[in-house]
């Protein structure tokens, strides 16, 4: 862990060069995602019949947007900046030739992005608190179960980018059939229960529905503990089965 | 442990797939030495850089390096390595100063010791004036030059070097000549590859010459050239069809012949001789030069081919 502390050190030296924006960023998307749907979009849906979840849309949507987020981010870091540390900025190289290991540079980089994931989803949760979306203490919990998420998405991808990526445009096909739909179907922005056959059987599966969900029984302060464990079970084995299968596709990778 | 080599290798392979890049050699290096591996492209030379600095695993073969393993001591043995690579791993977006200040860290050095050692390696290397710009913009001169003042942050006991300057322009190569030169001069043991004859006689005590993954001969820059060539050269170049070798035989005096597409080189003791010679003859040239052999004439007469193509 020592090890792995000092490859997640230049992440971190690296990310000291942009934080100002991407803390900005991190302010501004909820504000705006918040504000169109949850008064604007939301003022027609809370005079609907059928209000998901029975509370109000901005209520609903908020800790979707909240899970949502946490996985854009996880994606977004574990994409891209993967693919140029292996083959245009070459960082792994380096590091490969100091006394850390695959195992220490696949950790540390993990461990960014994680970093990463709880810095933008303490930003989110603070901007949904602000617009009065949190109706338990329990919210506070959403942090780690976004970070949680985040590990589920940072370790899967990373998976697939050490596997799969060799150009970059591999990462067009993984955002419009893998992130894109997730976000639009998972539960963010009304309940899987709407969709047909069996796509809210697939929606279940994916790790974002069970983030939305944690997030959104978290907030409301209204879950049962057996689902949310639940949840957490299951974006933990995602965590583990990614992580596994990124270790060795990093392996394969960069062992030549 | 005096005496033991810092790099012992006996019959080391690397395959990759159904390519065979090192073709089973053997070679020690000493402590204090300057080793060089002189070979063409795709000769295996960074194929055996990198299992020498344990990223890369040999296919098969023995090999110690510092008296350790490098399957099992991989990461002990690269604390006490500094790796200048033949591509450049810098981090373009931080500082000069920032790549070596996190590259240090990568070897668990304290961050206060650092700042001196960024320091005075940037001095070493004449960086200091760019140590807070980003790498980004620098020459290919100064990157390399960074390049290697990062591998000296762990004060490694030995270094190796990836072709330092190739792609330098004569005056960055002859500038970093001169600090891999002094590193020598302070006991620092080098290991380095080359295609560059001049490079390899500058720096090297002692270098293999390979070419398809084996090495075809070893020896001291001097003794390789005693060894397989002859003293001196006449480099003799056409305006019209070149004649046929056996006109040029100036009788006693040429010990090879080797017809290249655009010369002609006649090996001799005395060049000046059989440059005279030739010109009595009335054999028409379009420029006749008489030269020391180098290792690039010993590459030639190894394989047939020469150096940098
Ligand atoms: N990772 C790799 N995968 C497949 N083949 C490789 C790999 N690395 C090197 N090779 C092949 O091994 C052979 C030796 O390459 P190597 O890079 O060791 O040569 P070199 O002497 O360093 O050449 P150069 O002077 O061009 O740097 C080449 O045929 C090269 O294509
Ligand atoms: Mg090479």
């Amino acid at each position: 862990m020592e090890l792995a502390a000092r490859s997640y050190e230049f992440w971190l030296v690296r990310y000291r060069r942009v934080w100002r924006g991407s803390v900005a960023t991190s302010v501004v998307n909820p504000v705006f995602y918040l504000a169109a749907l949850g008064i604007g979009l939301g003022t027609l849906v809370n005079h609907s019949a059928s209000r998901p979840g029975h509370v109000s849309y901005v209520d609903f949507v908020a800790p979707g947007l909240l899970a949502a987020a946490a996985m854009q981010t996880a994606a977004g870091e574990a994409s891209f900046p993967i693919l140029a540390a292996i083959k245009w900025t070459r960082q792994y190289q380096a590091m490969l030739a100091t006394p850390l290991g695959i195992r220490d540079i696949f950790l540390g980089h993990q461990l960014f992005i994680v970093t990463r994931v709880l810095i933008s989803s303490a930003i989110y949760l603070a901007v949904i608190a602000a617009f009065g979306t949190i109706h338990s203490p329990l919210g506070v919990l959403a942090l780690p179960a976004c970070v949680l998420l985040g590990a589920a998405f940072g370790t899967a991808i990373a998976a697939y980018t050490t596997g799969v990526a060799h150009e970059g445009n591999e990462f067009n096909a993984l955002f419009r059939f893998g992130i894109v739909p997730m976000f639009l179907f998972s539960g963010t922005f009304f309940p899987v229960s709407r969709l047909p056959v069996p796509l809210d059987w697939i929606a279940l599966a994916t790790p974002l529905w069970h983030g939305v969900a944690l997030c959104r029984d978290l907030t409301l302060g209204r879950g049962t503990l057996l689902a949310d464990l639940g949840h957490a079970g299951y974006l933990t084995v995602w965590t583990l089965v990614g992580g596994a299968l990124a270790y060795r596709f990093y392996r394969r990778r960069l062992v030549k | 442990m005096a005496g033991s080599p810092l790099v012992h290798a006996r019959g080391l392979v690397k395959e990759f797939g159904r390519l065979v890049a090192v073709d089973g050699i053997d070679f020690d290096v000493q402590r204090g030495e300057a080793f060089g591996f002189l070979g063409p492209n795709g000769a295996g030379k960074t194929s055996t850089m990198r299992i020498v600095g344990c990223i890369s695993p040999p296919t098969a073969g023995t090999l110690r390096v510092l008296d350790l393993d490098p399957v099992a001591d991989g990461a002990r043995i690269r604390a006490k390595l500094g790796v200048v690579p033949q591509q450049d791993t810098l981090d373009s977006e931080l500082t000069v100063r920032e790549n070596i200040l996190i590259y240090g860290r990568y070897f668990g050095l304290a961050r206060a010791d650092l700042r001196e050692k960024a320091a005075q390696l940037l001095d070493f290397v004449q960086l200091s004036e760019r140590a807070d710009d980003p790498v980004e913009p620098l020459s290919g001169g100064m990157k390399r030059r960074l390049t290697i003042a990062r591998s000296l942050v762990n004060d490694p006991q030995v270094l190796l070097l990836d072709e330092p300057t190739t792609g330098l322009d004569p005056q960055a190569r002859h500038l970093v000549w001169d600090r891999l030169f002094r590193l020598k001069q302070q006991g620092a043991s080098l290991i380095l590859t080359t295609h560059y004859m001049d490079e390899a006689e500058q720096l090297c005590d002692r270098l293999v010459v390979m070419d398809n993954g084996k090495i075809v001969a070893e020896g001291s820059p001097l003794e390789l050239i005693r060894r397989y060539s002859t003293r001196e050269v006449v480099e003799l170049r056409f305006a019209d069809r070149p004649p046929e070798p056996a006109e040029l035989r100036v009788d006693g005096l040429v010990d090879r012949i080797e017809s290249l597409p655009d010369r002609i080189l006649i090996y001799t003791e005395d060049g000046d001789h059989v440059a005279t010679a030739l010109h009595e003859r009335g054999l028409e040239t379009s420029s006749v030069l008489v030269r020391r052999s180098t290792l690039e004439d010993v590459f030639l007469h190894l394989t047939g081919r020469s150096l940098v193509d």
